[in-house]
């Protein structure tokens, strides 16, 4: 079988006193899309999270693409990653946040081009055109120019996705994508996504959302109380879920 | 239920309303006016004030230098305050507590004493310090060296006491600012796979400066007149020329309405120039301000 995209293996985090993950083990196959739902407080966002280091495990190992997160291996020994060496493991994997995090004082177009221009220093004609590009392909090719401030948040949702595309991420990695949105505004968001997934792209998406995990996802994995209680096809575990815990969760989102 | 019928038939349903009546507003405005006016008739009648001297000295030449050493203090000492203050503001806010402890120091210390006493040692620090050098530290061999005496010129002594105090004030501003952002904005930076340089400088100041443009434009006001208290060090500045003619022909009131005359005209270009640049920190927030303007303004003629 061939490498798996992401490799997370017994990975435990704990914030204070409270274990919030306790030995998540997870793959994501190269070009899978992989849903992650659980109740708040899961630990599902936490485990995310973990994946690009916007949060420090405390055991366990996560690899992208081979590359460890966080870590140098040397011999048997593990080494801090240097800071630079960590800007450049968060290069190939993009992020979405449930609160877009869009930079409120750059236009759409300037929001797409921060990334390529300031990180991969591109000059700023290429980033322009391919922004452009990016903002066509999510629909907002005539909202360039917009401030944040001036777009709906499906809008923003969208720009956000086209920042981290600008990239070229090997992963794509979104944080409840459309919990913060209207709910007119969702489906906007989603087929974003949908298209995404069609053309290949490798996804962990954590989610309410439990159409689009049933059409989109290759895999949804079920977290409660920072421990994957159910795994499988989409269609399967939705259609027969077989822990109790789980049965009462789709009862009540759905 | 009477008005639907006619509601409903006419499409055109202008609100005409009459105010009601304020006679209270009406007196109070009468009486301040009244107060405002007979203010100024004493003041344009009464003969202590020499008119005729005040508009001799406004362009004179002694009062346009001491204008421009005023300006030359603080702007450079706002410049350098705002560099020191940023710095202190990064150390207070990094992971190393040597830094943070480095930054509480001089913020602590230099908030804690008085200017005027700041600057009085500053004139003096050739007492404690006779020689200034570069070289290496603990009476190691020195590169260069300068007498204290010749490096502290008034100018020199007020230029340092005015930018170590201020940046010990703009530490603090740039430090609410730079708390005011969002977290969120970090980690979408950071996400994108920027250094921590990056993100200070591309994402978190910018946003900042929002917060610290207003407070820094009152700073650089009241450091508009802060220079005067220099007038203690003899530091050439407006206050200081005026009171070196005042001392020989003994026009004290009118030489000090002359100071203040070029104050007030320092401070309002300053006032203005502030509204310009606030302005331009907040692209991308128009949204927002047209809804916090609407917010403010309760007593308008549109919400009464």
């Amino acid at each position: 079988m061939a490498e798996p995209m992401v490799s997370i293996r017994s990975v435990r985090k704990r914030f204070g006193s409270v274990e919030v993950l306790k030995g998540i083990s997870l793959d994501v196959p190269v070009g899978g899309v992989v849903c992650v739902v659980g109740p708040s407080g899961s630990g599902k966002s936490t485990l995310l999270r973990c994946v690009n280091r916007l949060e420090t495990i405390d055991s366990g190992r996560i690899r992208v693409d081979g590359d460890l997160i966080g870590y140098a291996e040397q011999g048997d020994r593990l080494h801090h990653l240097s800071p630079a060496g960590l800007c450049r493991q968060r290069q190939g994997i993009g992020m979405v946040f449930q609160r877009f995090h869009l930079f409120p004082h750059r236009t759409a177009l300037e929001n797409v081009m921060e990334g390529p221009v300031v990180v991969k220093g591109v000059s700023k004609r290429d980033a322009r055109s391919r922004a452009l590009q990016l903002l066509e392909r999510v629909g907002l090719a005539d909202r360039a120019d917009h401030y944040p401030a001036q777009l709906s948040g499906g809008q923003q949702q969208r720009v956000a996705i086209a920042r981290s595309l600008a990239m070229d991420p090997k992963l794509m990695l979104f944080d409840e994508p459309t919990s913060a949105l209207d709910p007119e505004l969702v489906q906007e968001v989603l087929a974003v996504m949908r298209d995404l997934a069609a053309s290949g792209m490798t996804m962990m998406v954590v989610t309410h959302e439990m159409n689009f995990a049933r059409e989109v996802g290759d895999s949804l994995v079920f977290i409660d109380g920072g421990v994957i209680v159910e795994q499988g096809h989409p269609r399967d575990v939705l259609a027969n879920p077989r822990h109790e815990r789980f049965r009462t969760f789709l009862g009540q989102v759905l | 239920m009477t008005g639907t019928a006619a509601d409903t038939e006419n499409p055109h349903l202008p609100i005409d309303a009459l105010r009601p009546p304020r006679p209270g507003r009406w007196i109070t405005a009468a009486v301040a006016g009244l107060v405002l006016v007979w203010l100024a008739y004493t003041i344009i009648v009464n003969e202590n004030l020499h008119w005729d001297v005040i508009a001799a000295y406004l362009m004179d030449g002694r009062v346009l230098g001491g204008l421009w050493v005023t300006i030359q203090l603080t702007v450079l000492s706002m410049v350098i305050g705002l560099a020191l203050g940023v710095l202190a503001a990064v150390m207070q806010l990094s992971g190393s507590p040597v830094l943070r402890g480095a930054s509480g120091l001089y913020t602590w210390f230099f908030r804690g004493t008085p200017l005027l006493v700041q600057l009085i040692f500053w004139f003096n620090i050739g007492l404690v310090f006779p020689t200034f050098g570069i070289g290496l530290p603990f009476d190691g061999p020195k590169l260069i060296e300068w007498q204290a005496n010749e490096l502290i010129t008034p100018f020199t002594a007020a230029l340092l006491g005015l930018a170590i105090n201020e940046g010990a004030y703009m530490a603090e501003i740039v430090r609410a600012g730079i708390r005011s952002v969002d977290p969120g904005q970090r980690e979408a930076a950071e996400a994108l796979g920027m250094s921590h340089r990056q993100v200070l400088r591309r994402v978190v100041l910018p946003q900042a400066m929002r917060v610290i443009i207003p407070p820094t434009g009152n700073q650089f006001i009241s450091m508009l007149k802060t220079t005067s208290m220099v007038s203690v060090i003899a530091g050439a500045e407006l206050l200081t020329v005026s009171q070196r003619i005042y001392l020989g022909n003994f026009e004290v009131i009118a030489l000090l309405i002359v100071a203040s005359i070029w104050y007030i005209v320092l401070t309002t270009i300053a006032s203005v120039g502030q509204h310009f640049i606030e302005k331009r920190f907040e692209r991308g927030h128009h949204a927002l301000q047209v809804r916090v303007r609407r917010n403010l303004r309760p007593f308008s003629r549109g919400n009464v």
